[in-house]
């Protein structure tokens, strides 16, 4: 993978997002148990993992959606030091949420407003933290929806009117308009027919790229963590069973449930 | 009929203390000419039983002992000055107070009718309008309340108004230290229509989160090159609390704006009430490319003459005749009987 | 020359001239008693008592007739002369086990002790129109038997024995909720969902808990009891340290027995929804206690997806006083709203159609 060529400077080296023995139950269902986890900026992690594997239940413990049940999730805040996401008051994660960090949901409708216009879905960020300049935000949404792909004349449209893909794209705008540090992602490709997949895929590996992002990607499709991650957690039964570099894991996998994952997936 | 006793009528506040604020009368002070004195009460709220059937109107003024002056029990009125004691102290914020079912219809004024009957002293002037206008409807139903129930002056003169209950509008005249204004407001919440649940408005303005308020601004823009909203204009106040001016047009809002006068707000049906205390910043939402103006009219009013101030469109006939004249009937009939004159109205008057 | 419109006052008093006029209709027929409409439009009466809030049958019925029949409307009326009355506390609760039954149904259980009893209803009847009914015909007395001794015990009460449902929340000394005294507030906890609930619209109830049935929120309901009669009403007497009786009223409770949950720890029973109302108004108990159950979803740890599970939405909209309030609000002048908007929409087309014109 390309993220290895630049070398971290000292900015780089101090861990982004950590997270120290998380666990999360549903009652007496285990969620996701013990997980620790340091994300460095710019870096992608990809979760794997069939469903049920708790893949999901530690990704909204990480994007604060989910209270765990023990253990704690650390997120560097711009000023430098580490808070703890569940000391944080609710302003303050929302201000996050809204400005440092994205959420891409596997259902583009659950992240987008569906009945505002593409342009007003892009925008909204920018006048959540006080952006008032209408022709700004406008052009700004413009630049966005460029770099996604999506044609400027629908920028008024509203994306009801839009395809499964395209409306995956403006939600992945949307996200990364204030050019948040860390993005979650939850099978952004999932539900998208195979030749959408890998437009996507390719647009998200260069936005990833360009803008230095870190993320988190929770697929059961090795195929997404290949092409997106760096590092990837193979997760079984609520907990992590196998942990490295992505082409580590991929070409040479020790645990033999990940073995079993990979030469049953890899090979269609 | 007859044969309902005593009990089931009991005198409304038999218990509760009146204090020094009984209906007077005609002893209202400075009872000058063009004031109404109070008429009649409704039935059910005497000792009907012994009067006979219920249905009967009292009018004698033994009876008004027993009613709480201006309708609401002393209980019930301390519980809404608390309410407005704490609207005062946090300009623009909706607190939450325990309305109270009126003899008139939720939608219908009950949240300013509240207001007005726990500010109202029997020394105040009032003034109520609908519209602008002192004789519509609505505005003649909610000032012959307060004539029965608090006996209080009445006027349509808005200079000589100590308390103006409003629907609609903000009187042309610019208002007074002395004074307060009442609206009434059917939905107090400006985020509402984006998104209906109370529970995440209230969480959106405790946290100052108001980014969605501006995707509707900017999806007028988008739409229709204007921001379309026209009255019901949302407004931050002092900087903090966005707020609904109440369904004035949007043409009043700039007269909200560090007025002298206290403006205090209710919603009945929804239970709220909030306050913008006098010399407070309220100020129009929108963006720095399309800033916020008002309405302007092409035509002086037909009957006075008056420019930059706030009309109604009157049809005249079939034929798309039509003339605008003053939607504040007080501000125009001042101005006419200074002798200002408008294209239609008449030599004299 | 244009003269402004005046006169309202007159017009409003005149207008109320001929409403009086109208509701008392053809002078030769002869006017309604009260005591008619008490003892003949029972269950109106029974209505506009429990939607008003207010017990009292001769006051519910001046309301139905000064309302000419319009029920809400009396429904209001009794509401805006309740909100006046001092609230001097609050009874214990009435005990419907120990109810003076006029009619007790289960469908859950063919005999039970105490036993089935159809008492007054229409279930059954044939809905033919009875051209006698236009007069007045002779009635046959009721067929009576001397009220025995055996209990009757609530059918939920038989099935808590068993543990077979859950038991009804123990009594507590938190103090119970008024939502004529306090702004609701979401969560709103169960006893003020329920007062909401005893006092909202009929209609809205019933179409809500039919939705269940259909699919929207579905509890698997049972009736497991409809019990009509007389409770007595007690109220603490702090100065004499016991209760006292100070009098009775006709009440209809409804108790559902609801899908049954249970986990790996506790083990399964069934739920409850619960209705009760004032006066002889079975559906809207049994609607009452479908509404009431589909709102425990939350409690339950059911998905809240359907309208009747929705507590906002379900107790926002229910008051029949607010609803019919607001919508009919839009009677009255918006002329004002109206003109902001039709500057607003004429210049937008002006522009539209200048643009248009340079295009050309």
């Amino acid at each position: 993978m390309s993220a290895v060529a630049t070398l971290p400077d000292a900015e780089e080296e101090r861990p982004l997002l950590k997270v120290s023995r998380l666990s999360h139950y549903y009652g007496s269902r285990l969620g996701c148990r013990d997980v620790s986890l340091d994300v460095y900026p710019g870096e992608v992690v990809a979760v794997v993992g069939e469903s049920g594997s708790g893949k999901t239940t530690l990704l909204n413990c990480l994007a604060g959606r989910l209270t765990p049940t023990a253990g704690s999730v650390e997120f560097r805040m711009r000023d430098g030091r580490l808070r703890g996401l569940f000391s944080l008051t609710e302003a303050e994660r929302r201000l996050l949420a809204r400005t440092d960090w994205g959420f891409v949901h596997q259902n583009p409708a659950d992240g987008l407003r569906m009945t505002v216009s593409a342009g007003a879905n892009v925008g909204e960020r920018l006048m959540a933290v006080g952006d008032r300049h209408y022709g700004r935000i406008r052009s700004t949404a413009l630049d966005w929806l460029a770099r996604v792909e999506i044609e400027a004349d629908r920028i008024d449209d509203d994306p009801r009117a839009f395809s499964g893909g395209m409306r995956q794209r403006l939600q992945i705008a949307r996200n990364l308009v204030t050019r948040p540090r860390l993005v979650f992602m939850d099978e952004p490709t999932g539900g998208l027919d195979v030749s959408v997949q890998a437009r996507l895929l390719d647009l998200l590996r260069q936005l990833v790229a360009d803008l230095g992002l870190a993320a988190i990607v929770v697929t059961h499709d090795l195929a997404v963590a290949r092409l997106l991650s760096d590092r990837m957690l193979v997760m079984k039964g609520g907990e992590v069973i196998e942990h490295g570099l992505t082409d580590r894991v991929l070409d040479d996998p020790r645990e033999p449930y990940t073995q079993l994952l990979v030469s049953s997936i890899l090979q269609v | 009929m007859t044969d309902m006793d005593d009990a089931r009528f009991p005198p409304l506040s038999n218990s509760l203390p009146r204090g020094e604020r009984g209906p007077v009368g005609g002893s209202g002070a400075g009872a000058d000419a063009g004031v109404e004195l109070n008429g009649a009460l409704s039935p059910l709220v005497g000792e009907s039983g012994r009067e006979g059937a219920p249905g009967a109107v009292l009018d004698d003024q033994a009876n008004l002992r027993t009613y709480s002056f201006a309708y609401l029990d002393e209980q019930t009125k301390r519980m809404i000055r608390r309410a407005i004691l704490k609207g005062i102290a946090i300009p623009g914020y909706q607190v939450p107070f325990a309305s109270r079912e009126m003899p008139m219809p939720y939608g219908w004024g009950t949240g300013g009718v509240q207001v007005t009957a726990a500010v109202l002293g029997p020394d105040d002037v009032l003034k109520v309008i609908d519209q602008g206008a002192d004789d519509t409807t609505n505005a003649v139903a909610i000032r012959g309340f307060f004539q029965k129930t608090a006996g209080v002056a009445t006027t349509t003169r808005t200079a000589d108004a100590t308390v103006i209950q409003t629907r609609h509008r903000i009187p042309e005249r610019t208002l007074q230290a002395h004074q307060i204004l009442v609206y009434q407001v059917p939905i107090p919440e400006p985020l509402r229509y984006l998104e209906p649940r109370e529970t995440e408005t209230r969480k959106l303005h405790g946290l100052e989160e108001y980014g969605l308020m501006h995707v509707k601004l900017y999806e007028d823009i988008a739409r229709h090159g204007h921001i379309a909203t026209t009255y019901a204009y949302p407004v931050k106040v002092e900087g903090r609390y966005i707020m609904d001016p109440s369904p004035t047009p949007k043409f009043d809002n700039p007269k909200m704006h560090r007025s002298k006068a206290l403006q205090l707000f209710g919603a009945g049906r929804e239970k709220r009430i909030y306050a913008v205390p006098p010399h407070t910043d309220v100020v129009s939402l929108d963006f720095e490319d399309h800033p916020f103006r008002i309405q302007t009219f092409k035509e002086p009013c037909a009957l006075c003459g008056a420019e930059g101030v706030y009309l109604d469109e009157v049809i005249l006939d079939d034929r798309g005749g039509r003339m605008f004249v003053c939607s504040d009937t007080d501000h125009c009939e001042e101005r006419r009987a200074e002798g200002h004159r408008g294209a239609l109205s008449g030599e004299s008057r | 020359m244009y003269v402004a419109v005046k006169g309202g006052e007159q017009a409003i008093a005149a207008a109320h001239r001929l409403l009086a006029h109208e509701r008392r209709g053809d002078r030769s027929v002869p006017a309604l008693t009260l005591a008619q409409i008490a003892e003949q439009l029972t269950l109106a009466v029974d209505r506009v008592m429990a939607e008003g809030s207010l017990y009292d049958r001769d006051l519910a019925a001046l309301a139905v007739k000064q309302a000419r029949g319009d029920l809400i409307e009396a429904i209001f009326l009794l509401r805006a002369y309740r909100t006046t009355l001092p609230r001097f506390g609050f009874s214990r609760p009435v005990d419907t086990a120990a109810m003076l039954v006029r009619r007790r149904i289960s469908a859950t259980f063919k005999d039970l002790p105490g036993g089935q009893c159809l008492g007054p209803t229409f279930d059954y009847t044939h809905r033919l129109l009875d051209p006698l009914l236009a007069g007045d015909p002779d009635l046959p007395d009721p067929a009576e038997r001397p009220a025995d001794e055996t209990a009757m015990p609530r059918v939920t009460d038989l099935l808590n024995d068993e543990g077979l449902i859950e038991p009804d929340p123990a009594e507590t000394d938190a103090p119970v909720g008024d939502l004529t005294r306090e702004p609701l507030s979401f969560p709103a906890d169960r006893d003020l969902r329920l007062q909401a609930l005893a006092r909202g619209d009929e209609g809205f109830l019933l179409a809500l808990g039919y939705s269940t049935q259909r699919g929207y929120g579905r509890t698997h309901p049972f009736v497991g009891e409809i019990r009509l009669g007389d409770v007595e009403v007690e109220i603490d007497v702090p100065e004499l340290g016991f209760s006292v009786a100070i009098g009775r009223i006709t009440v209809t409770e409804c108790q559902m027995v609801t899908q049954f949950k249970g986990s790996a720890k506790a083990p399964p029973a069934f739920t409850r929804g619960y209705g009760l109302v004032f006066g002889h108004q079975e559906r809207k108990a049994m609607a009452m206690s479908l509404v009431d159950r589909a709102l425990r979803a939350g409690d339950l740890g059911e998905d809240r997806v359907a309208p009747a599970q929705d507590e906002e939405f379900v107790l926002s909209h229910s008051d029949n006083v607010q609803s019919t309030g607001f919508v009919e609000h839009l009677k009255l002048p918006h002329y004002v709203d109206f003109q902001a908007e039709l500057d607003l929409i004429r210049r937008m087309r002006a522009e539209i159609a200048a643009r248009q014109e340079a295009a050309e």
